[in-house]
């Protein structure tokens, strides 16, 4: 079969609990920018038990159709029934881009699902835009236009890469949740409903699931703050993290952190920014204490002003922060606080 | 029980990256280390050799080099080691390179195969997944602890809300995250074995029902179109000689200059 034959930008619609993740919005997001570089449209891939409910939402956020697997196999995540899933609806509809969030889920199934259609996966992508392979033209190799060119961080964010799939359909990507932009949801849109199921038959590799344990936390996802404060191991302990959320209090922010403060038990994993935490755009940050290694920054460089207080004047985080003061954080943190308390009210 | 636990050799990219005058990434310069997730994933199963018993068989695909990582393995208790390496094998993405593994693992008898969650280079997490795939074994990825009972493998398998504890039954292929362990120091002793212990040497013609069409640079679905060091954000300022009060002053007018507050 040609490649020509596979159309249209298709999209994991990821829930939990029956409740759609940002991630899957983000994504139908890009895959209408895609979708219209390439005259064609977005389908939502909605999988779970009991979920047809969600269609509307999907198509609010800019899905032209959604393909609904509803299943109790599909009940809680599991690798076999979803892949099963996905890839069904691959070698049955023929898209010609897949994109699924880059999640603790998504980067299990996204594999798992490349390897069954035998197909390539980008991993992580940060930019996605349609555009010619190779990106020059080279004598004696034919370029292939409308290819999706994915680019992605690799070597812990030192190096960035643009990456193709031009003789294998679909093209398939993960994306990192936070970095694309969901449009304003367009209230009242339809999307055409398409059920279909493609039959499961439980064997070995529907693992049993004998306990589901949620970490609750009454902490705002970082990723959606708009003020950071975020801390490092110079901050020293985790009593010291008070004087950051003081400051994140009075200035309406969220606390977060780096990894050597989650790997020290200081604060939650959740609140950590960077390659192996969160990505986090948000319009402050605040780097406290924190000397900002590559895999730092990887998670944070694209916030809009990033103010860096630390010590020691050779720390990698000056290289990037927008305005960097070297000092005292124990001095410094708690005179800002005060001196906002005057401002804010 | 057997065990295989798949391991790759990276460049150090933790606490000092090297770069060159020119900016670029400075490879030559910085340590090869054996991956962590993956030295996890090899302590994972040590600890069930030490509690079960198992023969514990270390995998990898790289250049000769390489062999320094299995090296490091045998010295902390792995049995076997097998390095796949092969010109035809260079340039291969995650999809060529697994379908290079599992044609190696073919070869081996196994009950339960490891993986590191990701490796610090690529950083995709695919390779296990994929593996499993190709071996058509259940997988369970993102493992935070590991129990074996009774021909199962009862793992605890990380989320973004919480985890998941799962059960599969054997064989299967299990990827770990280094939050799994505090992977065990070389021994002497052991170091002194692991240089008695012969590694056994793959190439192509080595690899189980692998199509030549699936591996190396032209058996990679996807291909680099262009491939720069980071342009990184241009620094800001930067106050040195400010105190507290001054620092303050600083950030307060920069926060009111930019409307923040």
């Amino acid at each position: 079969m040609g490649l020509e034959e596979y159309k249209g930008v298709y999209v994991f619609a990821q829930q939990v609990d029956n409740e759609l993740g940002g991630i899957a919005f983000e994504l139908l997001g890009k895959a209408k920018e895609l979708a219209k570089d390439l005259n064609t449209d977005v389908t939502a891939m909605l999988l779970g038990s009991g979920i047809k409910g969600l269609a509307d939402q999907l198509a609010e956020y800019g899905a032209d159709k959604v393909i609904v697997v509803d299943d109790p196999e599909l009940k809680d995540y599991r690798t076999e029934p979803y892949a099963h899933a996905m890839a069904s609806i691959i070698n049955e509809y023929k898209p010609e881009i897949v994109l699924v969030g880059a999640t603790a889920i998504g980067r299990d199934l996204g594999p798992r699902v490349s390897a069954r259609v035998a197909t390539g996966l980008t991993a992580d992508c940060t930019v996605l835009e349609i555009g010619d392979f190779p990106l020059n033209p080279i004598p004696g190799q034919e370029q292939k236009h409308n290819q999706l060119l994915m680019t992605r961080p690799a070597f812990g964010g030192n190096t960035i890469a643009t990456i193709a799939c031009p003789d294998n359909r679909p093209q398939m990507a993960t994306v990192r949740p936070g970095v694309m932009q969901k449009i304003e949801p367009i209230a009242g849109a339809k999307a055409e409903i398409i059920d279909y199921n493609p039959g499961f038959t439980p064997n070995d590799k529907y693992v049993e699931i004998l306990e589901i344990v949620k970490e609750v936390s009454n902490t705002v996802d970082i990723m959606d703050a708009k003020i950071l404060v975020s801390g490092g191991r110079g901050v020293g302990s985790k009593e010291n993290f008070q004087i950051l959320q003081d400051l994140a209090d009075v200035i309406g922010g969220t606390v977060s952190c780096s990894r050597a403060v989650v790997d020290s038990g200081w604060m939650p994993k959740e609140l950590q920014v960077g390659q192996t935490g969160k990505t986090v755009r948000p319009n402050v940050y605040f780097a406290i204490g924190i000397s900002g290694a590559i895999q730092h920054a990887a998670g944070m460089e694209e916030s809009d002003i990033i103010i860096a207080i630390n010590k020691d004047e050779t720390a990698p985080i000056f290289e990037i922060a927008d305005y960097g003061v070297v000092g005292d954080l124990n001095k410094i943190v708690p005179k800002l606080t005060e001196e906002l308390k005057k401002v804010v009210k | 029980m057997k065990i295989i636990v798949c391991i790759k050799q990276v460049p150090d990219t933790k606490g000092g990256v090297k770069f060159n005058p020119d900016g670029t990434l400075d490879r030559g310069a910085m340590l090869a280390i054996m991956n962590p997730d993956d030295k996890a994933g090899l302590e994972a199963a040590l600890r069930l050799k030490d509690e079960y018993g198992a023969e514990v068989t270390v995998v990898t695909m790289g250049l000769p080099k390489a062999e320094e990582a299995l090296r490091e393995a045998l010295a902390m208790g792995a049995d076997k080691a097998v390095l796949v390496t092969d010109r035809v094998l260079g340039g291969a993405d995650t999809w060529a390179t697994s379908t290079t593994v599992a044609g190696a693992i073919r070869n081996l008898e196994y009950d339960l195969i490891i993986t590191g969650r990701q490796a610090i280079d690529g950083d995709t997490a695919q390779v296990g997944p994929q593996i499993s795939e190709h071996l058509d074994l259940p997988v369970i990825s993102y493992a935070k602890d590991i129990k074996v009972e009774d021909g199962h493998v009862i793992v605890q398998r990380q989320y973004d809300d919480g985890y998941h504890v799962v059960k599969a039954k054997m064989p299967c292929l299990i990827t770990a995250l280094s939050e799994l362990n505090e992977p065990r120091y070389m021994t002497p002793g052991g170091i002194f074995d692991a240089y008695d212990t012969e590694v056994t040497v793959w190439g192509r013609k080595d690899l189980k029902d692998v199509d030549d069409s699936n591996i190396g640079l032209a058996g990679s679905p996807t291909k680099i179109a262009k491939a720069s060091d980071k342009v990184r954000k241009g620094a800001g300022e930067v106050k040195m000689d400010l105190d507290a009060d001054g620092a303050v002053s600083y950030i307060m007018g920069k926060l009111k200059e930019k409307h923040v507050i």
